[in-house]
């Protein structure tokens, strides 16, 4: 076990963890925020995809002694007020089915948005191809990142 | 307006208190109420609520909340059940919260998400107890101002009398009208007054997703809860021998190691139990990580089955190309007979053509992002069991006559789930959480991994069919035969489209025994005939010379008009109906030129649905630019959530028929994860879907399946013009991670 001082979702938090735990058990266990969700432990559905200094990544294979001081940001702390962009657009198009990977969906077009503010249809099947939705959303979530990009 | 008694559903409008001890005890967020997304921010908690009956209370300001009785599996029923109440309650639905009811069927009927049958059900009592409470509010106001109940009008939650210019909303009336008896019997709106249902109504959930608040079962969280992770045998036909916990025990973070028995041996298995692994390691812990660990240094050993075991389950190690080749020879004999009309031997015989197919299709584990998963705390007298679960009121029953205590001293609690298609209908992990709580006397929340979701399934059967038609001199269809097994069960159904459209016809069925445990898969059976069948018919047609279209519409209008048989389960003009809708959105006689296109149409659930299919060939690949939908589901409740939702069948039904398919060797499904299980992915959608709906007033029927089956068939037609292949074998494309 080890103490590691996180900078999450903008605030500094202490967890007393062994080395080798995911960010995704970290979160979720350790310090309560269970938006960001487990599907694979494998790093091949995205479910668990957080921002770290802005860039997607999925936390089931980011061990927390790989942070440091790197900003993490989860779908809790994506706005303020749900009221992200992409958190809106989710709402206008009415993507969720069950909802399961909406949180990872989401974290990972708010890192593409970072990199590509407006990217083209190919963009965002390349950069979302890693997260899967098991009840077949896609061309929703298509729109909505669509609809984010041009507010 | 119809008048209805309220007697059937009796039981419902008994102003329980169960919902105050179900409803209030619970202190996880998932069960706070969901505001509607148009709901204004100051809509506040009214000071006191209004139990009118078991599914709605009002509060003093006019707010209303509305049970949602059924799972939530993503068929959006929770939006679209308190949708039903709400419209004939006659409430702005900008006042309406939701809660997930408790299971209690004292009040409710048949909680349970399976067979698209929620809305179809769920109607008529839904309807009522709306109506019911809007009657008891008007009778209220007319008590109140003394005037006949038949001049207290309601408009969105405002009780009116318009001749004096009295009005009240709801809010002020609900104390008086929770005092009355409940009518006999009450009026329903007549369709056309309708001012929710047929309105497009957002997920009430929805604003919580996507700000990742707790609402699945893996969000569960109690008070000194610990975590559970199990460890089955790594093939079907195996069962544990021995195991040396001594590693795992002295790991970081962990409370206990031991065997759990799912079932005693003289346990009576009821349809949602799974006899697959009944003897599993159980290893509990502080946290899931710690739990993970722990789980890798078990040292079990494994051994087969016994001959003559308890539950019936057959011996032995399967293999894949084992199960093609016994449903092959299976095949290649006479079937056991389902239905016959005519006299097929003799068509067969005088044919001018025979055409005849073979198709298969292999398991298929239903992966729902969601792992199983299950909170149970289990004290002497009472148990609790909280998470995603199809099937709550069976396996309440299951896991009180696993720990010996009375039904009513066990509560299933309902999170949202994080997908199921058939999966969660089997809740032996409901089972295992609570035998795991019993023995280390702790709340417990049980996790499989994504590896033991996978191998551990209640998978998509394996099928295979053969399909043989016979032409006359001018192309008419003169007999028909299928003969469609599986392992273990057929899919076959006999009294479906085309029987009732051919003079001679001949169904036959066989099965394959199998120890792989199998079950329901989003529209069983339909989800394998669909693609056979329509992909043949497609054979058939090209055969005849005929358009596709066409030739279904041809044998359709026989069977509406002169039907063979008396027992065909299918209503042929509206089956004809979506063909001819899907003919006309998509352009099919106007603007196919140029265009790589396939149909197909199905029945399946109470619903009908076509679709054509447009591939184009961009750089040496087949993209799929365009899936047209015509359904045929009765009234529509909430049309955009129809709409999402058969566009989500589209891209999983593609998925399903291009890419996803599970193995096995010496027992052992040789795929664990989504690096070798292959899922559709965004870039491999449809780039457009098209959905339309017929319009008529039928009650509704089911749309969590329906859109599901055909859309394969035609994919399968689509790709033959555009690569001149036809495709037999489910996944058209061999797994490979693409």
């Amino acid at each position: 076990m080890a103490v590691f001082n996180l900078n999450i979702n903008g605030k500094q938090q202490q967890v007393d963890v062994d080395p080798s735990t995911p960010m995704l058990w970290v979160l979720r266990d350790h310090l309560d925020l269970v938006g960001t969700k487990f599907g694979c432990g494998i790093a091949q559905c995205g479910a668990c995809t957080i921002l770290v200094n802005g860039v997607a990544t999925r936390s089931c294979i980011t061990f927390v002694d790989s942070v440091g001081d790197k900003e993490i940001t989860t779908i809790e702390g994506l706005s303020e007020n749900g009221d992200h962009p992409l958190q809106k657009a989710w709402i206008e198009e009415d993507v969720p089915q069950c909802g399961y990977c909406q949180s990872g969906q989401i974290m990972n077009a708010a890192g593409l948005l970072n990199a590509n503010p407006a990217p083209s249809d190919e963009e965002i099947e390349t950069a979302m191809h890693g997260n899967i939705c098991r009840c077949g959303t896609y061309t929703r979530i298509k729109k909505a990142i669509k609809t984010a990009s041009n507010s | 307006m119809a008048t209805v008694k309220t007697k059937l559903n009796r039981r419902s409008f008994i102003r329980s208190s169960a919902l105050a001890g179900g409803g209030l005890l619970l202190t996880f967020s998932w069960l706070a109420p969901a505001c509607t997304t148009d709901s204004p921010k100051e809509l506040t908690m009214p000071d006191n609520w209004y139990e009118l009956n078991g599914f709605l209370k009002i509060g003093n300001n006019g707010a209303v909340t509305i049970m949602s009785p059924n799972p939530e599996i993503g068929q959006n029923v929770k939006t679209s059940m308190p949708m039903i109440v709400a419209d004939e309650l006659d409430v702005d639905w900008k006042f309406v919260m939701v809660e997930q009811a408790p299971l209690n069927t004292d009040i409710f009927t048949r909680q349970l998400a399976g067979g698209s049958q929620s809305i179809r059900q769920g109607w008529n009592g839904l309807r009522m107890a709306g109506a019911t409470a809007r009657r008891m509010l008007r009778e209220a106001a007319a008590h109140e101002w003394k005037v006949p109940v038949d001049e207290i009008t309601t408009e969105a939650g405002v009780l009116y009398h318009k001749s004096s210019g009295k009005e009240a909303g709801y809010g002020e009336m609900a104390a008086a009208a929770a005092e009355l008896t409940v009518p006999e019997e009450v009026e329903l709106k007549d369709i056309k007054d309708f001012t929710i249902i047929g309105t497009s109504r957002k997920n009430v959930d929805g604003q919580k997703i996507v700000t990742g608040q707790r609402l699945f079962g893996l969000d569960y969280k109690a008070e000194g809860m610990l975590i559970a992770m199990i460890e089955h045998p790594p093939a079907f036909g195996m069962k544990l021998k021995s195991f040396d916990a001594t590693e795992a025990k002295a790991m970081p973070g962990i409370k206990d190691v031991f065997a759990i028995k799912t079932y005693e041996d003289d346990y009576q298995m009821q349809w949602s139990d799974v006899t697959s692994f009944t003897e599993l390691v159980a290893v509990v812990g502080n946290s899931t990580w710690e739990v993970m660990n722990a789980k890798l240094m078990l040292n079990v050993e494994w051994e087969p089955i016994s001959e003559n075991n308890s539950q019936g389950v057959p011996t032995g190690f399967e293999n894949t190309s084992d199960h093609y080749k016994k449903m092959a020879e299976a095949a290649a004999k006479a079937g056991r007979e389902q239905r016959r009309d005519g006299n097929p031997e003799e068509a067969f015989k005088n044919a001018a053509k025979v055409i005849e197919r073979t198709y298969t299709a292999p398991f298929q584990a239903h992966n729902p992002m969601e792992p199983m998963n299950f909170f149970a705390d289990v004290k002497d007298d009472f148990a609790l069991l909280a998470g995603p679960t199809q099937t709550p009121e069976f396996m309440e029953k299951s896991v009180a006559a696993r720990l010996g205590l009375p039904l009513e001293k066990v509560d299933v609690q309902m999170t949202r789930m994080g997908g199921g298609f058939g999966r969660r209908l089997y809740g032996h992990f409901m089972v295992e959480a609570a035998v795991i709580s019993q023995k280390v006397k702790a709340p417990v929340k049980l996790i499989y991994s994504r590896e033991d979701d996978m191998s551990y399934g209640i998978y998509r059967p394996a099928y295979h069919a053969l399909y043989r038609a016979a032409l006359d001199a001018d192309n008419n269809l003169i007999g028909f035969h299928v003969r469609m097994g599986g392992i273990p069960e057929s899919p076959l159904h006999a009294n479906r489209f085309p029987a009732g459209s051919v003079d001679n016809y001949l169904a036959e069925s066989f099965t394959v025994d199998s120890n792989i445990s199998t079950g329901a898969f989003r529209a069983p059976g339909s989800n394998f005939n669909a693609v056979a069948e329509q992909s043949f018919l497609d054979e058939v047609a090209e055969a005849a010379g005929k358009d596709p279209i066409q030739f279904r519409l041809d044998l359709l209008k026989r069977a509406q008009e002169n039907p063979v048989g008396s027992n065909n389960d299918y209503d042929a003009a509206r089956y004809a109906g979506v063909l001819e809708q899907v003919r006309e959105k998509s352009g099919w006689d106007t603007n196919s030129e140029g265009k790589n296109r396939g149909v197909a149409a199905y029945f399946c659930h109470n619903s009908y649905v076509a679709n054509v299919v447009d591939i184009a060939n961009k750089d040496g690949k087949s993209v799929i630019e365009k899936v047209y939908a015509s359904i045929d589901c009765g009234i529509v409740v909430n049309p955009d959530a129809a709409v999402n939702m058969t566009e989500g069948s589209i891209v999983d039904g593609i998925g399903h028929a291009m890419y996803s398919g599970l193995t096995f060797s010496e027992g052992q499904p040789e795929q664990n994860n989504f690096d070798m299980y292959r899922m559709i992915r965004h870039g491999e959608a449809p780039k457009e879907i098209e959905v339309h709906f017929v319009e008529n007033n039928i009650d509704p029927t089911g749309l969590g399946e329906p859109p599901y089956p055909p859309v394969m068939g035609a994919l399968a037609n689509a790709l033959y013009k555009a690569n001149g292949e036809r495709y037999y074998h489910q996944p058209f494309v061999k797994n490979s991670i693409g």
